[in-house]
């Protein structure tokens, strides 16, 4: 008999962490229902012996203070957010007992995205949803889960359909859902619902510690401060009125069958990071490219045509050819709705000296792979600067007579190599050859390894060698 | 060493799990969404946890979570979902966790648009949420100090138990360039305080709830404590071609590599012209700031928001010197020929 008498290891004897002289009673008004359920979480997990692997987050709300109680790793958080942090402890430390407290207002209300979707993701939490059908801490307003014709501050008059809607059913929204395993809505009302709430309150926990399953306790209770009533009659209250709005019993119950789950991460050592994370190092061969160390480039690239020609990828290629040859290099895309449909353009610089201003304005070559390119950019182009363009596809030539111009076929030349797509490629043959930016015998190895689709290497290395073999007849 | 040519959004995700971080929580938003794409990559893979929140409040607040539990842990986004994550931001600063934040910065306010700009500045750099709070903002102006700035706010972060911005703009976070990658951290620091399950963390408490306002100024007087030392150590800017400048660009991200360009020019010409790049902006970098200010005419400060920028270099001057300002928005960014006239004609004014 001694046992009973006792208060719970997972409470802390005296309660340093309270204000004020009184360090041993807890800041509940007499007939709170917070007390109770709190009494009922401590015991389990003193029975179930999982004090020290608890981590009890304290809502905005009545509970906020619940970590002055609970002798456990304790995380106070904002309002309504006690799943979306649940979820990053749990994830942390699946070995870890998370419990997600919280009132109606906190959970129905303000918080109602991020229970819907730990419940819905199945987050191996527990969460504890105290209904009293008021706010409370903030001075009685009306709570989501206020019943019809219920004064509270903000609904003077009483909720009205009309103007508030109806209360809200979160466990039956909850058991709706696939991933909750287990959903009930219990009282805390009079000796014997709380004796089932008890056991409710157990099994919830159990589900979480042997299986990791989502688990939702809906606990109908009573807040005699705000309701006006005194604790006696306000229990009543909740077993007369507001069980009768809110049915008790099981929503959902799947224990049965629901497999544990298994939360735990790969293991990946340090050695092992670089891998993982595809840091390859670029190869350069230094023998190869030794004839460009002492050229001194400095162009500045801009690639346009439409969306699916793939502009973008000839900007990355040659930057990642010129990095290969010990270049400096970069890349900016235009971006977003842009390119999507419509026109894509990009800008690359491939220079000895270190890059400032990653955008070109001003370039010293045009490929323009559609006639809105050529007629948006051609203007651009420095004095003595070059244009190169696929003449299979712009139907007028340039009309800037100081620059240098260089008219290519890359489409109907990749379409004869069987492919359409490989256009891009053809300029960056023609347009290395032609600069003699880069050493063609690096660019066809490396190609395999800037490509991410391997399956389209060799096209691509034709349509390089096609476009150089355009550039060299021009030159004959 | 391992060199790759790469998106600033993708090596700041690389950079971060070689630092330790095994956790991303985030909510996709142009341009930020190859970071949460990245992330959603390697993170499971690298013995990490990637969750595509449902909203950027949820991805705060998971962020809240992992940290109290010790993780070194990112979200990213971009200006309107860094407003709405400001209260979680708010409450990791209240609670001293420390966590880091990539604000890929597009044009505001309202839906505005996604090209870059710098217009998050003040809501970054000045706090943003609700309290007398600072986070520690890094600003890189490259894809390589994607990497290495993002790989220092984890250091930074565990070591002022703080959150740390990685500010920068939409152009850096979507251009590609040659970065190496360090070795791996050997592991991340020990952190006593935070809550784990176990026996030793059973005791502790995370929270930014302090009923007594006494306790809650003493709260407010230690955060005030660790600014100022912040403050005082960690202050980082890049000065190039300062030496004997008397004409003095500022500007941080794409705008600084643009500004070098518009200083080599100027030097070309025979003006003595030199840029200051704040690298964190809190901190900001008064030190070199006041030092520069002995010996220059002038400043201009150059940026892609609405004079947010120049507020705080003018507070630091004090009217020393005049402090000029041009700038663009709604996602414009300054051409080198227009800064380039600006100085001109300045130097005509003066």
């Amino acid at each position: 008999m001694n046992n009973i008498l006792k208060k719970s290891s997972s409470f802390y004897d005296v309660y340093e962490r309270r204000p004020g002289a009184d360090k041993l009673t807890t800041t509940y008004c007499p007939g709170c229902g917070h007390g109770v359920l709190h009494k009922l979480i401590a015991e389990a997990l003193d029975d179930f012996g999982v004090r020290d692997k608890t981590i009890f987050i304290s809502p905005v709300g009545c509970s906020v203070f619940a970590f002055y109680y609970f002798h456990t790793g304790n995380v106070q958080v904002a309002h309504g957010r006690a799943p979306a942090v649940a979820t990053g402890i749990k994830r942390a430390h699946p070995h870890s007992v998370v419990i997600s407290y919280q009132g109606d207002g906190d959970l129905a209300a303000i918080g109602i995205a991020e229970i819907m979707h730990a419940a819905n993701r199945g987050e191996g939490i527990t969460v504890f949803f105290v209904n009293n059908a008021i706010y409370g801490m903030t001075g009685g307003q009306m709570a989501p889960t206020t019943l019809i014709g219920q004064k509270t501050m903000t609904t003077p008059r009483g909720r009205t359909v009309k103007n508030e809607g109806f209360p809200i059913c979160m466990s039956e929204i909850i058991a709706t859902l696939k991933a909750p395993v287990f959903v009930e809505r219990v009282m805390i009302g009079d000796t014997k619902s709380t004796m089932h709430t008890r056991q409710t309150v157990r099994k919830a926990l159990k589900l979480q510690i042997e299986k990791n399953a989502f688990t939702f306790i809906e606990v109908l209770a009573a807040c005699p401060s705000n309701m006006k009533m005194t604790p006696s009659r306000s229990k009543q209250w909740v077993k007369e009125v507001l069980a009768d709005n809110f049915p008790l019993g099981v929503k959902k119950d799947i224990s049965e069958e629901f497999e544990p789950k298994d939360l735990s991460r790969v293991v990946v050592k340090n050695s092992e990071l670089h891998d993982a994370l595809n840091l390859e190092t670029a190869k350069v061969d230094s023998e190869k490219i030794a004839p460009y160390r002492e050229k001194m480039i400095n162009e500045e690239i801009k690639v346009a045509g439409f969306g699916g020609q793939g502009v973008l990828s000839l900007g990355t290629v040659l930057s990642e050819m010129g990095m290969r040859h010990n270049y400096e290099v970069s890349w900016l895309p235009s971006y977003g709705p842009e390119m999507r449909g419509g026109t894509a353009n990009c800008s690359v610089k491939i220079s000895k000296k270190k890059i400032g201003s990653p955008l070109v304005a001003n370039p010293t070559v045009l490929i323009a792979m559609n006639r809105p390119s050529l007629d948006k950019f051609e203007h651009d182009v420095i004095s003595g600067g070059l244009i190169v363009y696929d003449d299979s596809l712009i139907d007028r030539k340039p009309v800037r007579d100081d620059v240098e111009v260089i008219a290519i076929p890359a489409t109907k030349l990749a379409d004869d190599l069987g492919n359409t797509k490989a256009a891009n490629m053809v300029i960056v043959g023609a347009l290395i050859e032609y600069k003699d930016l880069m050493s063609q015998e690096v660019v066809l190895e490396s190609l395999g390894d800037v490509l991410k689709r391997k399956n389209l290497v060799e096209l691509n290395q034709k349509a390089i060698i096609r476009g150089a073999e355009f550039i060299k007849n021009l030159k004959k | 060493m391992a060199k790759q040519f790469l998106k600033g959004n993708e090596a700041v995700v690389k950079g971060a799990i070689l630092a330790g971080c095994r956790a991303y929580y985030g909510y996709p938003i142009t341009p930020a969404s190859e970071i949460a794409h990245a992330a959603a990559m390697y993170m499971p893979i690298c013995g990490g946890t990637f969750i595509q929140a449902e909203s950027e409040v949820a991805a705060i607040n998971m962020v809240y979570g992992a940290a109290s539990a010790g993780e070194r842990v990112m979200t990213a986004s971009s200006g309107p979902g860094i407003s709405l994550k400001q209260e979680g931001v708010s409450y990791c600063a209240g609670s001293e966790l420390p966590c880091v934040i990539v604000d890929i910065v597009r044009g505001g306010p309202g839906l505005g648009n996604i090209a870059p700009e710098q217009s998050d500045y003040n809501q970054v750099v000045k706090g943003g949420g609700h309290g007398n709070y600072k986070v520690i903002v890094l600003a890189p102006n490259s894809v390589q100090e994607m990497c290495d700035l993002g790989m220092l706010a984890f250091d930074l972060a565990d070591k002022y138990r703080n959150p740390v911005y990685v500010l920068t703009d939409g152009f850096i976070g979507q251009m590609m360039e040659p970065v190496e990658f360090p070795e791996p951290i050997e592991k991340i620091p020990e952190k006593s305080w935070v809550v784990k399950g176990t026996d030793e963390t059973s005791n502790n408490l995370i929270t930014s709830i302090e009923l007594d306002p006494d306790d809650l100024e003493r709260h407010n007087q230690k955060l005030q404590q660790k600014y100022a030392i912040v403050k005082e150590q960690e202050q980082r800017a890049e000065e190039y071609r300062t030496d004997d400048a008397e004409i003095i660009l500022i500007g941080y991200g794409i705008v600084s590599r643009i500004l070098q360009t518009v200083v080599d020019k100027l030097r070309e010409e025979g003006v003595k012209a030199g840029m200051l790049r704040p690298i964190t902006l809190f901190p900001f970098p008064t030190k070199s700031m006041t030092k520069l200010a002995k010996s220059a005419k002038f400043f201009l400060t150059v940026e892609m928001s609405n004079g947010q920028l120049v507020d705080d270099v003018r507070l630091i001057i004090e009217g020393k010197i005049p402090v000029y300002l041009y700038n663009r928005m709604g996602g414009n960014v300054p051409s080198i020929k227009e800064i380039h006239d600006e100085v001109m004609k300045l130097m005509r004014l003066s």
